[in-house]
């Protein structure tokens, strides 16, 4: 059955607070959540008291000028700092986003950082997403087809072909959404989640790929696809604005017009 | 072997800590393959669903109209085949539609397989017999009108 309580090895404590420097004017508090696999303790929230004024504008820069300035055991993922690379997905504020895009000042009051819900915790804010890398990996995302490619050229794309990529293509695998999805924390074993539906609807839609039966057959099944109930988390969180939940949509279309 | 020796050799726990599960992450993903199905279960939820929206108005109109008739007028009401085939048709798509909602909400929270099997099992069993039972009473009153 589903799980509604934490086990008690799980359960958040309060933590550390790190108080801001004396003369700080803009002092805002960030209540981050910390796990350490290697002494066996409970997780727990610390709580890194900032001055906004000496302080770049995004959660990323806070937790930078934290793990620089305050207390380096912090652990967490960045890479690009500016919404590219998906590294720093966490759940801030009660929302996954990227620390990267999302400004302080959205946030009222102290800034609750958690790492993406209802993944395996490695450190800290660090999540094990092998499973959803793996998930991604069995939906086969790369172009295939049997037709050869022109010898002397690249396969070619009408502009109204390509336009149907558009909001799909964008996609940069942070699971922000998949890991906002109920239905993926109820059955994540089986349901390939919205990031990944995505994904292969994106080659199901690209002009250029001869696979796209072989695609259909895969995600019809009770529980890889249609463990969509259109909560529509999935694209509330999106932190690149797009819409996953129609994309799934567009599958179940495909799948009942070739039945129908 | 000497006492010394022996409280100096290094205990080995009983039970090594490994991990319960070393099959790939992308062989779990593939599991057993897609069942290849799904599709009519989903599109026969919708269908039931729009259709249960005017079979339920006509249902509420139809009782609303028969407040405090008494038995031989339902009867007569209910011998009228348009209204015997839309209530066979409000009890078969209700009895259909339910044990599609209850299968799904079983199968998003019922882990275990065996006892998702025999929840499922006594979902639609239940269902089809309360059918069966609803469509029986519906003709009994119908042939008596």
């Amino acid at each position: 059955m589903a799980e509604f309580n934490l086990p008690a090895n799980s359960k958040v404590r309060a933590g550390k607070t790190f108080a801001a420097p004396a003369g700080a004017r803009r002092v805002r508090a960030f209540q981050i959540y910390r796990w350490n696999p290697d002494n066996g303790e409970n997780p727990r929230t610390d709580s890194y008291e900032i001055d906004l004024d000496a302080c770049g504008p995004m959660v990323l820069d806070a937790l930078i000028k934290i793990k620089n300035e305050v207390d380096p055991t912090l652990t967490f993922r960045r890479s690009c700092r500016e919404g590219i690379c998906g590294s720093c997905a966490m759940n801030i504020d009660g929302t996954n986003t990227l620390a990267c895009l999302k400004p302080i000042d959205e946030v009222k009051g102290p800034v609750r950082i958690y790492p993406l819900p209802h993944m395996p915790v490695v450190k800290d804010l660090v999540p094990d997403l092998t499973r959803a890398y793996a998930q991604l990996r069995s939906i086969e995302p790369w172009l295939q087809a049997d037709t050869p490619p022109p010898p002397d050229a690249e396969r070619l794309q009408s502009p109204e072909e390509r336009r149907k990529l558009d909001g799909l293509w964008e996609c940069i695998l942070c699971f922000c959404c998949t890991t906002s999805c109920p239905s993926y924390w109820w059955n994540g074993d089986r349901y390939l989640g919205p990031a990944v539906l995505l994904a292969a609807y994106r080659w199901i839609s690209d002009s250029r790929d001869e696979a796209a039966g072989g695609r259909l057959d895969a995600l019809q099944d009770p529980f890889k696809l249609y463990r969509c109930h259109t909560i529509m988390n999935c694209t509330q969180t999106c932190p690149k604005g797009l819409n996953p939940a129609k994309a799934i949509g567009e599958i179940k279309q495909l799948l009942l017009e070739r039945e129908v | 072997m000497s006492e010394t020796a022996r409280s100096a050799a290094p205990q080995i726990p009983r039970e090594v800590p490994r991990a319960r599960e070393m099959r790939s992450q992308l062989g779990r993903a593939r599991g057993l393959g897609a069942a290849h199905g799904g599709t009519r279960h989903w599109w026969a939820q919708r269908l039931t669903a729009i259709a249960l929206v005017p079979l339920v108005l006509w249902f509420v109109a139809s009782v609303l109209h028969l407040v405090g008739a008494a038995r031989p007028a339902v009867a007569h009401w209910m011998a009228h085949p348009v209204n015997a085939a839309l209530f066979a048709a409000l009890v078969i798509a209700t009895f259909h539609h339910a044990q599609l909602g209850l299968q799904v909400v079983v199968e998003d929270y019922v882990h275990a397989d065996r006892l998702r099997m025999a929840t499922l099992l006594a979902i639609k069993g239940a269902a089809a017999l309360l059918g069966l039972l609803a469509l029986y009473a519906v003709l009994k009153l119908a042939f008596s009108g």
